[in-house]
């Protein structure tokens, strides 16, 4: 497993390389530089031209992209232009990232939670009202565009039922661990929540099926030939078969909570990653968008890794030797 | 007189299909002693598994109402609640089942597989360990500490018909039912299996119901053969009795169509037709006789007496058609 681990993440690494190019390319592609829309209207052509020298933009794509790789390997991804100005993007990723990755774990755990535990009392129950219910209530929020799904939330346990801040990580840089893990689990609670009401559905409706095809395999006959009651047929052979092909994504889901959290970030006003994506985004930062990007993309290939390594700890029958 | 493991009286299984309730099998009575094999013999959708899985309790209640009687060992199984079937099963019953790759669960080691069935009755047995290593060396594997550790998927197909055979070993049931214990295997490893349920039978004294639509098997294993055909047994006796002395044209058209009874350059007897639907099925008919178009329609369209009929001691048959009935009149037909 170890070697199979080990040549997989060196496989990984001319992707990287592609994956770099890419996002440089498509970055590139972009309409506009940094300094539109963000001078005095009465600079002269002379003093853009200047200022685009002087960030190295007058150079062709491919001296640009060494400048910045060289760059890159050095942890240097060059400093915001619009977002932050003039701060390094790392310290602005360092201090972003830490909301991200408490409020995606959280989404996830939950997310996994809510789907199995649904999933098993509709399952076990097929065709009776709790699993009809379960079935049209994670079809409705599978219909509901998610930024409608988020404002509902925000405005019930906001505003209506005031229980969770507005806004904020509940992250302050002078206080303790405690205090900050505290305050900012309390803040990230609502935003994670939602998304893992709203991410739910996809994982209930998969694994729901899965559970009912599992249901009817010849290996539970067996199994309830042994005298094992269907309770426990359920918990110790049909779940985990069930969720073979789920575990395939759950690398994904892991990695992927960076990119998902972009609306969720904006509409709570949780200053994460993915808000910064979208103020970069809209600011033309193209350091931040490039920086971002490849982090995604380096994510995602470890995404990939990590759903292989846990579908070979669930499945014996896929696991290399 | 013979311990009666097995005791059958007037078995009715009812389907229910879009809120009717539909007979799949009428009437069974069968019995099996002590150290005997009774072989169940008919084509696919003869009701042979329905009439097995009742005696599991592994039809849903649901959807299926089971009448009549069928006592294992003494005790009554006929309106037993989920919880005492629960009890019962894998203790005074084990069952084989056909295809051993999907009767195992792919994502559990055998040896677990095994222990399980006896740690579900017997939640702290300290010896459970030792017992699975001797289950296995029972049913002929002899490195079992290794296919103990091992995957379903890493043995092979008779190997794992071997592991099924353990499982339903476990508790040292009185009864063993076999569905169709061979048919997924090749010829060679089936040769292997039967000798290895023959040899457990006799050395357990057990009572096997033996599930089979392959007549090699049940001349092989059988003591008494039942012959069963749209959900009724159409005839039974022993195997001598049925072998060289069949008389319903349902068993007779089987031995006729058996490869074996075949000379070499002659042409394999069909059976035209196929086994009616649920709604089709007419139990006080000889269904059978449907599939035989040279018989006269009086013969064919005649009730059939509720009780059969003993035609030499220990042979029963079913209905009076087999008196008029001859493979001669096809050619005579034809002609």
């Amino acid at each position: 497993m170890f070697k199979t681990i080990v040549r997989r993440v060196l496989i990984m690494l001319p992707q990287i390389f592609f994956v770099s190019i890419l996002i440089f390319m498509l970055a590139q592609l972009m309409p506009g530089d940094p300094f539109y829309g963000n001078l005095n209207p009465n600079s002269d052509v002379a003093t853009i031209e200047r200022m685009r020298h002087a960030a190295g933009l007058d150079l062709p794509w491919y001296e640009q992209y060494v400048r910045w790789v060289v760059n890159v390997f050095h942890g240097d991804f060059g400093t915001s232009y619009t977002v932050n100005k003039g701060v390094a993007v790392s310290e602005i990723i360092g201090q972003r990232i830490w909301p991200t990755v408490s409020m995606g774990i959280i989404a996830t755990i939950l997310t996994y939670f809510f789907a199995m535990s649904q999933a098993l009392i509709s399952a076990r129950n097929e065709n009776k009202r709790i699993d009809k219910f379960l079935v049209v209530w994670n079809t409705l929020t599978s219909a509901v565009p998610s930024f409608v799904f988020y404002f509902v939330m925000m405005v019930l346990f906001v505003y209506v039922i005031p229980i969770f801040p507005s806004s904020g990580t509940g992250i302050d840089e002078t206080q303790g661990f405690f205090t900050n893990f505290f305050g900012n689990l309390y803040h990230a609670f609502l935003p994670a929540l939602t998304i893992a009401l709203f991410s739910t559905n996809s994982v209930f409706q998969y694994l729901r099926s899965n559970l009912l095809d599992q249901q009817a395999q010849d290996y539970v006959r067996t199994a309830r030939a042994k005298g094992v009651q269907i309770k426990d047929v359920f918990r110790k052979h049909i779940l985990r078969n069930a969720f073979l092909p789920i575990a395939s994504g759950i690398g994904y889901s892991i990695t992927g909570v960076l990119g998902g959290a972009m609306f969720a970030e904006t509409v709570f006003g949780y200053p994460g990653l993915g808000a910064l994506f979208v103020q970069a985004l809209s600011g033309r930062d193209y350091t931040i968008i490039t920086a971002l990007m490849l982090l995604q993309g380096i994510l995602s290939l470890f995404g990939g890794l990590l759903s292989d390594i846990i579908s070979a700890w669930v499945d014996p029958r896929i696991r290399v030797k | 007189m013979a311990e009666k493991l097995l005791e059958a009286n007037d078995v009715s299984v009812d389907f229910r299909i879009n809120n009717e309730y539909l007979k799949a099998i009428s009437g069974i009575n069968l019995t099996i002693n002590r150290g005997k094999v009774l072989a169940l013999v008919g084509e696919s959708g003869s009701g042979k598994s329905t009439f097995a899985t009742s005696i599991m309790g592994l039809h849903n209640p649901e959807y299926t109402k089971v009448s009549g009687s069928i006592k294992v060992a003494g005790k009554e199984l006929v309106g037993l609640s989920e919880k005492e079937f629960d009890d019962y099963r894998g203790v005074s019953v084990g069952m084989i089942f056909q295809d051993p790759l999907s009767s195992l669960n792919p994502l559990m080691k055998i040896g677990d597989q095994i222990a399980e069935a006896i740690t579900v009755h017997d939640k702290n047995n300290p010896e459970v360990k030792n017992r699975v290593r001797t289950l296995l060396n029972d049913v002929g594997i002899d490195e079992e500490k290794r296919v103990a550790d091992q995957y379903p998927h890493q043995l092979s197909g008779g190997m794992r018909q071997r592991v099924m055979i353990a499982i339903a070993l476990a508790n040292e049931p009185d009864l063993i039912i076999a569905d169709e214990p061979t048919t997924a295997l090749d010829a060679i490893i089936q040769a292997q299996i039967l000798e290895l349920i023959k040899d457990i039978q006799k050395k357990k004294d057990a009572g096997v119901l033996l599930i089979t639509h392959n007549l090699d098997v049940v001349s092989e294993l059988a003591d008494d053969v039942a012959v069963m055909y749209a959900g009724q047994i159409v005839e039974k006796g022993s195997v001598e009795q049925i072998f060289e002395n069949p008389k319903h044209p349902y068993t007779r058209s089987l031995l006729k169509a058996d490869p074996n009874n075949v000379r070499p350059g002659e042409e394999l007897y069909s059976i035209p037709g196929t086994v009616p639907s649920l709604a089709e099925m007419d139990f006080n008919k000889d269904s059978f006789l449907q599939r035989v178009p040279w018989l006269d329609e009086k013969v064919v369209n005649a009730d059939v007496p509720e009780q059969m009929e003993e035609v030499e001691p220990g042979h029963f048959v079913r209905g009076t058609a087999w008196k008029d009935f001859s493979f001669d009149d096809v050619n005579r037909n034809e002609d």
